[in-house]
């Protein structure tokens, strides 16, 4: 027996989202089982079957050098912007 | 409790989720798969009862219904091993320990259907039952098992519609129908009262503490209480409880049921028990030779 994950969209324009795994002697009875489990009732307009092994998952994606300037955290601007508009009298309250 | 054990208890105490890849410790690996098996196991016996009834169901439309639930408890069985598979223990384990006895699975399916009210109240009030412990797993700290209780909650709430519509077109039929119902009900009821286990404090119970479940025993029976008594008084029919009231706290108050004969049922004893793992074994050796086949083809 082989494991397959399932990806479905459940609707038109929605992303193909994992959905499960199966179990299958082959990928033609993955199809059944698949269609069986996550699309008999009209809950997926698509289907994708990806053998387990097939998928290369990536183990580390540290930011090193943290590289602050690619986050919203690299960016905090509420005490110059406070002070930006004291300088332009625009300060409310 | 070594650090890294700690560390992985406070995570999931804190609302941290756990996937299929993560280390995790031994007691929370055997725990978690024996509940999840626990689980697959039930889905798998559940529709025994139920399969009893396909070819004497009252019209073609019924008939369908409940094959397509039948189907759906499969298909959550299917799913559910395929979780326990990935904690380590293959599938074939699984089913060999089942018809050994070796594992359990919940006691409602150790009980003998008698007419075709049972299956009205199994699916309506067992299915209610379930409903309520398999939505509070929708919090499992185990992100695979959380994931799947999903679809499968969605598949159970058809299942209630179709066992309340069979249970309203008895009680809105003739007297005999309506007796079958209330018959029903009585058998059903101290069944359906232990469904949700002893009322073992949240904070005694080891899998809340791994929070692998999020709900105490008695927070599920009082919603289940809370929820269908009066959906069942309200149909004119009755529950085989003397003591059962809803306190003025919102409380419901009940005779308490007999924990030691739920663990004996639960541990092969109950009524069909012998007979309906007879039957899974006798369906585990007839369809051997087609999984022989399979295999030995994809090969």
């Amino acid at each position: 027996m082989s494991v397959f994950e399932v990806f479905r969209r459940e609707r038109a324009g929605a992303p193909m989202q994992h959905a499960g795994s199966i179990a299958a002697p082959d990928a033609r009875f993955a199809e059944v089982y698949a269609r069986e489990q996550y699309g008999r009732r009209g809950e997926s307009e698509a289907l994708w079957l990806v053998p387990r092994e097939s998928i290369d998952e990536i183990a580390e994606f540290v930011d090193e050098f943290d590289l602050k300037y690619r986050r919203v955290d690299g960016y905090s601007i509420k005490e110059r912007l406070k002070e930006a508009r004291q300088r332009a009298g625009t300060l409310e309250g | 409790m070594d650090v890294r054990t700690e560390e992985f208890l406070a995570h999931v105490q804190s609302g941290g989720l756990v996937e299929a890849g993560d280390w995790m410790p031994d007691e929370y690996r055997k725990r978690l798969t024996k509940f999840v098996e626990m689980h697959a196991n039930s889905e798998l016996m559940g529709v025994l009862p139920e399969r009893d009834w396909i070819l004497r169901a009252p019209t073609l439309q019924r008939k369908l219904a409940l094959t397509a639930k039948i189907q759906d408890e499969a298909g959550h069985a299917q799913l559910l091993y395929r979780i326990v598979e990935d904690l380590g223990k293959p599938r074939e384990a699984c089913l060999d320990d089942l018809i050994a006895g070796k594992s359990k699975f919940h006691n409602v399916f150790h009980y003998p259907t008698k007419s075709w009210g049972d299956v009205g109240v199994i699916a309506w009030l067992v299915d209610a039952a379930a409903i309520i412990s398999q939505k509070a797993l929708l919090k499992c700290s185990y992100a695979p098992y959380a994931r799947i209780m999903r679809k499968i909650c969605w598949e159970e709430s058809f299942h209630i519609l179709h066992g309340r519509d069979v249970v309203l077109t008895l009680v809105t039929g003739t007297d005999g129908q309506r007796e079958l119902v209330q018959e029903a009900l009585d058998r059903w009821w101290e069944p359906l009262m232990m469904f949700h286990g002893n009322p073992i404090p949240a904070d005694d119970d080891p899998m809340v503490h791994w929070r692998i479940k999020s709900q105490a025993n008695e927070e599920a029976r009082q919603q289940f209480l809370e929820g269908y008594v009066p959906q069942v008084w309200e149909l004119g029919l009755t529950l085989p409880d003397p003591k059962l009231e809803r306190g003025e706290d919102g409380i419901w108050a009940y005779t308490e049921p007999d924990w030691e004969k739920l663990q004996a049922v639960v541990s092969g004893n109950g009524p069909a028990s012998a007979e309906r793992i007879a039957f899974r074994k006798l369906s585990r050796a007839e369809i051997d030779w087609v999984s022989r086949t399979v295999l030995a083809e994809a090969a």
